[in-house]
């Protein structure tokens, strides 16, 4: 018998052309390979896109977002020219006004107001990933009030890893996936080391290693671990602390790391009466001292050859000092942090603690790893090996959005650093330029000076009160309030609170509001109705109360109806970008790298790239760094800006193809006018290995911190121990206390001492009270689907299709005593506001938690979808039910809905009681259709580019 | 009805890891991509915009949650796609010869031209692993890339398909289940692959690894010294600390 089958062809061309840059899908920034034909045009269309295998991010592979990046170069809901607005604010009316048009009027805006009050414009970037570029223009016009929206995604992570061990997770550093036996993952937001994150779990579990997972919720990551522990939102730093007392009860501390590794063995004074109280014994350099084991003296920190003591007590000139590891000895021995005592709080049994601290145990002590790697460290010591203790952690925005993440991110980096397991094999890993500790940043600076650039640096780290950015009176200077007393660490400021305190006045009333990719009128605020209204209202002489908005962005979002003028952006492919190291880097533990994106297609519409927009207006402006020699442009667009910039002497926004004496080199050199060409013909990216010798222990490496200075981090080595005692933290604490000539208001003294701890300790979610709220017993939480990137997935033909709707997930026990079924609604109300919305059954979830997925909901008309779209009809937000402030005080003050020290949004603390409802035509609230900018797309998508 | 070829002696297929498999839907979209570009008609999408989006997918992630008798639900992510089957009845089915299974490698195929849309295959398929095509009116199914895995225009190391080449947890993995000496063939028998349904006689390739056991408590007395105090006396722990330190680096 003879079988018969059709020939085709195995061998078929993929592609006309492949171009490689950077993803821009979501926050990971993975290289692509996309994948060219020739249209009928003879242009470039996009067939298909796919990870690049050399990138080091993601090494090939690619996310559900990054391989529909296709349905978002071609959305419907691409803003198409410049738009004005003429119809009323909220309305949706515009017209379309040419780009010399809108740059006019932006500068007829904005130049009278440099000249006068620059600080009238507040400027903030939403998911920006220039803002080593965006501080810059900002910095050169002036105002004090710039952010990013750090301080509404994750400021607490990446602030308590600064203060604590400089550097945090991500962008910061990352597990050892290599060497590491053990690997604990606390509440996390995907997108941030998303393909990174998976590609890891892989790779260890595949080996055998142990995936623990700690989240409220059970999916994704948590899915597959091993062991799950369903914590109760807002007790992750109880948990840690009852973690870190049973290992200090048990001694399983890496006693060597921490004498040399860590302050543990500085001096802290003792005498309450002292004006130096609880801070560190320093010596006439300044420099804190220890206790030299070799000599029983006293010797700088950083003494060559010096043994730091971490068991003798000092005193010095009638005052004991004593060692750090003593009081947090004192502290954690406590038996508050019993697993017995936190056990019902964090809804994790005792038994099961006790379980996971000697799992930890066991893993660290009882799995060493060692390297046969020699290495010598900054006080001159020269060690054979590298020995590692092989448990590593990641957390993100699970446990950083909360009123008291940062004191938990603080827990989680001592539990690290105890184990020994920060810079070591099998632990977590930095990647450069990280680490790099707080001093080593900026402060932040506010002076401003009219028709000048502004003092410094928006952005910091303050080391005392004396940093903060109060004007003379002791008011907020920023509009935000940042660094004010009410949230002093607040390193990335506080976009969460601009709109609302530039309605209030509060500090002080602005002129413009300049807004890039942040979904204000929507998803991206608290109180979204009552932002709505914010952007809306108006004054008694019929002004509106904020009285210039600016926006720019890609897409029809929500929040483009809300703005007065429209500078539309190009898409990810149609743009230049540098992904630099004087930012968010792209660098693995083993390597430096950084990163741009090109326009591999030509934009089809009127748009421009928001950067090269602002070169444009920075000239127009006059802004300083933005005029040539000859009163031109100095930068045509942000090409030439990446490519010409010089920030300090040899370096620049990309590392790679530098101009040397002799010739093309590496991180250090001036501007290569070919610098760009060479990135797209190594695939958009460059990247050097860090040394062997120099791998691990980088602070406190001497190979690595040459390195470091060669590569052009720093300009002379800057080795450093981690701070388990947070020294700022207790300056503040002793201002509070009547020290100093820096001085908060009298309501603040008592929250800036109890919680601005030098050692981390937990606190119950402010909004909380001190105990359980009663009225509000479930905790209301939101997460990201890891096929979505905030608002932008729906507006995806593809993505849309995966996740269109988002149920309020409801566990077990509230889903029996609610007797809900199958396609019920419930209306979900906290202390600010109700909603009603579907709900679901998910039985593996925290027994008191109710969750949805992050942003599905959408108002009818944005995003160029159907107003019958289920995201508009079913979809919902959880942002209806949190306010940006707390409810009234005792006194009538409200407080901003953050964390106390650095201004975090504090999104997850929100609390919620649960009703069924009668199922309404829509969820509720419902908002009137917004008249969009741009046309519906079409009904039936069949999007082959090829012949 | 169409004949089934000589059983091949080479069955490509998939593995796919269940204990991995976070359900980031990345294969999902990595081969609507590949497949809307590629073989045969684009998989197309219809109210692309509108209320009941509803597109051609040749591969799903449902995910389930279990509850086991004791301890904590869990979540499985399951992926699907066509498992191409020794005995695929979605082949023998098809009344003009379009569906047909490869001498060589043992994939499934439709040959659109020949496919006038009937949906019998669909029907027949117990894994509901068939999707017909609105837009073109044809049965669209997993290729299995068989224009990637042996296309001379890509790269060897990305001759295989898209979802397999994309997925970042490494979930995914691509041979010859025929070959007992092959890396999948391997993987299925030290980690217990499984086939789905195999009471449908349907004797599919692709293979499933399950999830490991979660959640097991390990011997409490194991543990227990991990966690043994240092001192039972209040102020014993400073006193601990001296004598640990001794045995340290520097120590007297």
């Amino acid at each position: 018998m003879t079988y018969s089958q059709p020939q085709i062809d195995l061998s078929p061309a993929v592609s006309d052309e492949v171009r490689q840059t950077t993803c821009y899908m979501c926050a990971c920034r993975c290289g692509i390979n996309v994948h060219l034909k020739d249209g009928p045009d003879g242009k470039k269309r996009v067939a298909y896109i796919e990870g690049n295998r050399d990138h080091p991010v993601n090494k090939g592979v690619l996310c559900a977002k990054g391989s529909a990046g296709i349905m978002q170069i071609n959305a419907p809901s691409r803003l198409k020219a410049p738009l004005k607005r003429t119809g009323p604010r909220g309305s949706g009316q515009f017209e379309e006004i040419s780009w010399d048009e809108a740059l006019e009027l932006a500068t007829n805006w904005l130049k009278p107001l440099r000249e006068t009050a620059p600080e009238k414009l507040a400027f903030f970037t939403g998911r920006d990933q220039s803002q080593s570029f965006t501080s810059l223009w900002a910095q050169a016009y002036g105002t004090p009030n710039y952010a990013a929206h750090g301080g509404f995604c994750s400021v607490n992570m990446a602030a308590a890893g600064i203060y604590t061990m400089g550097g945090a997770f991500w962008e910061f550093g990352q597990p050892d996936w290599d060497h590491t036996k053990m690997f604990v993952l606390f509440g996390v937001a995907e997108d941030h080391d998303s393909n990174p994150i998976k590609m890891g779990i892989g790779k260890i579990k595949a080996r055998g290693a142990k995936v623990v997972g700690i989240n409220p919720i059970r999916t994704g990551y948590n899915a597959v671990a091993d062991d799950w522990y369903g914590i109760t939102p807002g007790t992750d730093g109880l948990l840690i602390l009852s973690l870190i007392h049973l290992l200090f009860k048990a001694g399983k501390l890496d006693l060597t790391y921490l004498a040399r590794f860590t302050n543990a063995a500085c001096l802290v004074n003792e005498d309450p009466k002292s004006p130096q109280h609880g801070l560190l014994l320093r010596d006439e350099d300044g420099k804190p001292l220890v206790i030299d084991r070799n000599t029983g003296k006293p010797a700088p920190w950083d003494a060559q050859g010096i043994e730091p003591d971490l068991a003798t007590t000092w005193r010095h000139k009638g005052v004991t000092h004593r060692p750090v590891l003593h009081l947090m000895a004192d502290r954690y021995l406590s038996e508050d942090y019993a697993p017995e005592k936190v056990a019902t709080r964090t809804g994790i049994p005792a038994a099961r603690i006790r379980q996971l601290a000697s799992e930890i145990a066991r893993t660290a002590f009882d799995e060493v790893i060692t390297l046969d790697r020699p290495w010598t460290d900054f006080r001159g010591h020269r060690h054979e090996t590298m020995t590692g203790r092989p448990v590593s952690f990641h957390a993100m925005r699970g446990i950083s959005a909360h009123s008291n993440g940062f004191q938990t991110a603080r827990a989680l980096h001592t539990l690290q650093i105890i184990l020994g397991a920060v810079e070591t094999p099998g632990g977590m890993r930095f990647k450069p330029p990280y680490p790099k500790p707080a001093t080593a940043h900026p402060k932040p600076h506010c002076k401003v000076t009219p028709g000048q650039p502004l003092n410094g640096p928006h952005l910091g780290y303050p080391q005392g009160p004396e940093d903060l950015c109060l004007t003379e009176d002791g008011k907020p200077a920023r509009i935000d309030k940042a660094f004010s007393w009410e949230n002093p660490l607040s390193a990335h400021g506080m976009m969460h609170m601009v709109i609302s305190n530039a309605h209030a006045g509060d500090p002080y009333k602005i002129d413009t509001l300049f807004l890039y990719m942040a979904n204000m009128s929507w998803n991206s605020s608290m109180n979204t109705e009552g932002t709505m209204k914010m952007l809306t209202d108006m004054d008694d002489n019929g002004d509106y109360v904020i009285p210039r908005i600016i926006y720019s962005d890609a897409y029809s979002s929500e929040m483009v109806a809300y703005a007065d003028l429209i500078l539309p952006d190009t898409t990810y492919l149609e743009r230049h970008d540098c992904i630099s190291l004087l930012d968010r880097p792209i660098c693995e533990a083993d390597a430096v790298a950084d990163a741009i994106r090109w326009p591999v297609i030509e934009p089809d519409r009127d748009v421009r790239g928001f950067q090269s927009v602002l070169c444009d207006l920075g000239h127009r402006l006059g802004l300083p760094g933005f005029v040539g020699d000859d009163s031109g442009a100095k930068y045509k667009d942000y090409a030439d800006y990446i490519t010409n910039h010089i920030r300090r002497p040899g370096i620049g926004p990309l590392a790679g193809w530098r101009m040397g004496e002799t010739g093309l080199q590496d991180g250090r050199g001036s501007a290569n006018e070919g610098q760009l060409d060479s990135y797209i013909a190594n695939g958009g990216f460059w990247m050097s290995h860090v040394p062997d010798e120099a791998a691990y222990y980088k602070p406190f490496n001497s190979a690595y911190q040459d390195w470091a200075v060669k590569m052009g981090f720093y300009d002379s080595p800057q080795p450093y121990v981690f701070q388990l005692y947070a020294e700022p933290l207790r300056r503040f604490q002793l201002a509070a206390e009547g020290e100093g000539s820096h001085q908060p208001p009298d309501y603040l003294r008592p929250r800036i001492m109890a919680l601005m701890d030098p050692l981390p300790i937990w606190y119950a979610p402010m909004i909380d009270g001190e105990k359980d709220p009663a009225e509000y017993p479930i905790h209301a939480l939101t997460q990201r689907p890891m096929a979505m990137y905030h608002s932008w997935g729906s507006q995806n033909a593809w993505l849309r299709q995966l996740h269109g709707h988002n149920p309020l997930y409801v566990p077990t026990k509230i889903w029996e005593e609610n007797r809900f079924k199958e396609g019920d609604w419930a209306r979900v109300t906290s202390p600010h506001g109700s909603i009603t919305v579907p709900v679901a059954h998910m039985a593996a979830l925290n027994e008191n938690t109710v969750w949805t997925w992050n942003a599905i909901g959408k108002r009818k008309g944005a995003w160029a979808l159907d107003d019958k779209a289920p995201e508009a009809t079913k979809g919902f937000l959880l942002n209806h039910l949190i306010h940006e402030l707390m409810p009234p005080r005792e006194d009538g003050m409200r407080w901003s809905n953050s964390d106390p020290i650095t201004g975090q949004a504090a999104w997850f603390d929100l609390r919620v009681k649960i009703e069924r409802s009668a199922a309404p035509t829509e969820s509720q609230p419902a908002f009137p259709p917004i008249k969009a900018p741009v046309a519906k797309g079409p009904s039936t998508l069949a999007w082959k580019v090829g012949k | 009805m169409t004949q089934l070829p000589p059983l091949s002696a080479v069955k490509l297929g998939l593995v796919i890891d269940l204990d991995t498999c976070v359900g980031c839907h990345a294969c999902v979209v990595s081969c609507k991509g590949w497949n809307t570009e590629n073989y045969g008609a684009p998989l197309s999408d219809q109210d692309a915009y509108g209320a009941n989006p509803s597109g051609t997918f040749l591969n799903r992630v449902h995910s389930y949650e279990v509850q086991p008798a004791e301890g904590h639900a869990q979540l499985v992510h399951f992926p699907k796609s066509c498992l191409h089957c020794e005995d695929a009845p979605c082949v023998t089915v098809c009344p003009t010869g379009a569906s047909y299974k490869r001498v060589e490698d043992g994939i499934v195929l439709v040959n659109e031209s020949d496919c006038i849309g009937c949906g019998l295959c669909a029907w027949a398929c117990p894994y509901g692993a068939r999707e017909m095509d609105v837009a073109e009116k044809v049965m669209k199914k997993c290729t299995l890339c068989v224009d990637r895995i042996y296309n001379d225009n890509l790269p060897e190391e990305d001759r295989v398909p898209a979802c397999v080449r994309t997925c970042p947890a490494g979930a995914r993995h691509f041979g010859d289940l025929g070959d007992p000496e092959s890396d999948v063939s391997q993987l299925v028998a030290e980690r217990g692959g499984f086939d789905l349904m195999p009471e449908q006689g349907t004797k599919p390739v692709n293979k499933y690894l399950p999830p490991r056991p979660r959640d097991r408590s390990e011997d409490v007395d194991i543990l227990a010294p991990y966690l043994a105090p240092v001192t039972d006396q209040p102020k014993g722990f400073v006193g601990w600390l001296d004598k640990a330190l001794s045995a340290l680096p520097g120590g007297k």
